[in-house]
């Protein structure tokens, strides 16, 4: 998939999924604010982009993507 | 019991209607709430016919993080409460300041259980089944989300006892009060009311195929019954020490006067005689109440051949035969399993309150074993200060309940 086609069906799954404007999703946007995301809910963003993208967001690496562009870049990086 | 112990709030989601005033209005017309489903039918059921319950938005309520956590029978259980919670006159500042607790029924998670799994087994990964799913696939689901969502700092349990849970919730609670131990208990039960809960139960043929008369397939006691309706929703009822609702200034609208309760220790499914004959025995004597005090029997029969049969013989051992009249709501309802031992007591109240008993609707005649008690076919506007409630369960679980009017 190109980051166009990812980001568009990104967006509209977690707008959907956290019943949040998708309008408030830009690519600098903090993601934990945003989708008001806590320790368990966190486990849902994990879970669509694996079932989504067949892509594991690892323990070590999930405090590195704050903003959604970090979450584009690493979805773009390890899909498979 | 040493305490008395009251009813002070009530709310219902059913199929006969989710308000206090629409199901007052539906149980004196004769309503029936069951539908043919064509979903039920085409995805492989013997019966498609079931209770016709609303679904129940709770955006406006709940935040959907916490949402998150609730399946559907979570998600009846919570709206039946805020109705009894708004109709006992009791707000989030009181449940911030009192001990309140709560004891529930509830006796399956099928539907949450297999969409988590069913989303592990397709992407070979526990995390694609959800923050949620823990939550949503234990049988306690519904205590522990009211109790987080209501802040209840009191006793927090489940009780499963099939059929009569809602019942045994009821009846464990106005002990809990009446040994002083729990000022207010929210209680009741729900059923999940998609065809996952019970497909299998429609797998052991339990269910009446009058499909091409739904709202004539549920008549228990009736000679021609072939099985139970499938239905769901939620019922809640606050119970209270009779001194503290009094210091609060609440409306007592009705008194639990006695729980009574018994196992068969018999068939996992086939019901006898002599285990209810014990429940109602046994309630009767807790209560210290001369049976010619009870002025209407809510029954648990369900429609089913040998189930109808053994609970009227056991009515008729304790009562005498066609005595104190006796109506079961499930002709209106459909079997409202987990959710029906607190709903009947809610219809039974809303019928002693507003002065009149039910009609067992679709009843026509008896059969030669359920003659022996008087069944009314039809409502009938009289007034009674006492009604007994029967619930049973599989597993051969018994639970009696007598209220009385204040």
């Amino acid at each position: 998939m190109t980051r166009e086609e990812i980001i568009a069906e990104i967006n509209a799954e977690l707008a959907e999924e956290f019943e949040i404007d998708e309008a408030t999703i830009t690519p600098d946007a903090p993601i934990y604010q945003t989708l008001e995301l806590d320790s368990l809910s966190l486990v849902d963003l994990i879970g669509i982009v694996q079932t989504k993208y067949g892509v594991l967001i690892s323990k070590a690496e999930l405090p590195t993507i704050k903003t959604f562009a970090q979450l584009y870049d690493y979805i773009e990086q390890h899909q498979k | 019991m040493a305490n008395r112990v009251v009813i002070t709030g009530m709310g219902i989601w059913s199929c006969i209607g989710t308000s206090l005033d629409e199901v007052r209005d539906a149980l004196y017309q004769g309503k029936s709430g069951i539908i043919f489903s064509q979903e039920r039918k085409d995805a492989g059921f013997r019966s498609a016919l079931v209770g016709n319950v609303p679904k129940v938005d709770l955006k406006p309520y709940v935040p959907r993080n916490l949402r998150n956590f609730m399946p559907e029978e979570a998600m009846y259980g919570y709206i039946a409460t805020k109705q009894a919670l708004d109709n006992a006159g009791i707000d989030e500042d009181y449940l911030n300041t009192h001990e309140v607790g709560i004891i529930y029924g509830n006796d399956s998670v099928a539907e949450a259980t297999m969409q988590s799994l069913d989303k592990f087994r397709q992407a070979n990964s526990t995390v694609a089944c959800g923050s949620g799913a823990i939550f949503q696939s234990m049988n306690s689901n519904i205590t522990m989300n009211l109790a987080c969502l209501f802040k209840l700092r009191g006793i927090n349990l489940t009780a499963s006892a099939a059929c009569a849970s809602g019942s045994q919730s009821i009846g464990l609670a106005a002990l809990l009060i009446s040994q002083g131990l729990q000022d207010c208990v929210i209680c009741g039960g729900a059923e999940e009311n998609n065809m996952y809960g019970i497909a299998s139960f429609d797998g052991i043929q339990a269910f009446s195929i009058r499909e091409d008369e739904p709202e004539k397939a549920s008549r228990p006691f009736d000679a021609s019954r072939d099985g139970l309706v499938p239905s769901g929703g939620g019922a809640t009822v606050i119970l209270e020490s009779y001194e503290h609702a009094v210091k609060r200034g609440a409306n007592i609208i009705a008194e639990i006067v006695s729980w009574g309760f018994s196992g068969n220790g018999d068939h996992i499914s086939t019901p006898n005689v002599a285990g209810p004959a014990r429940s109602l025995e046994l309630c009767l004597r807790n209560g210290g109440i001369d049976p010619k005090q009870i002025g209407y029997i809510n029954a648990h029969a369900t429609s089913t051949v040998i189930g109808d049969r053994r609970e009227a013989q056991a009515i008729a051992q304790l009562f005498g035969e066609r005595t104190v009249p006796v109506t079961s709501t499930k002709s209106q309802t459909g079997h409202e399993m987990w959710m029906a031992g607190a709903s009947e007591i809610i219809y039974s109240t809303l019928m002693m309150k507003n002065g009149f008993i039910a009609g067992n609707i679709n009843f026509e005649k008896p059969d030669e074993e359920t003659a022996c008690i008087n069944v009314l076919p039809e409502t009938k506007e009289t007034h009674f200060d006492m009604f007994l409630s029967n619930s049973f369960g599989f597993g051969g679980t018994n639970s009696t309940i007598i209220v009385k009017n204040v």
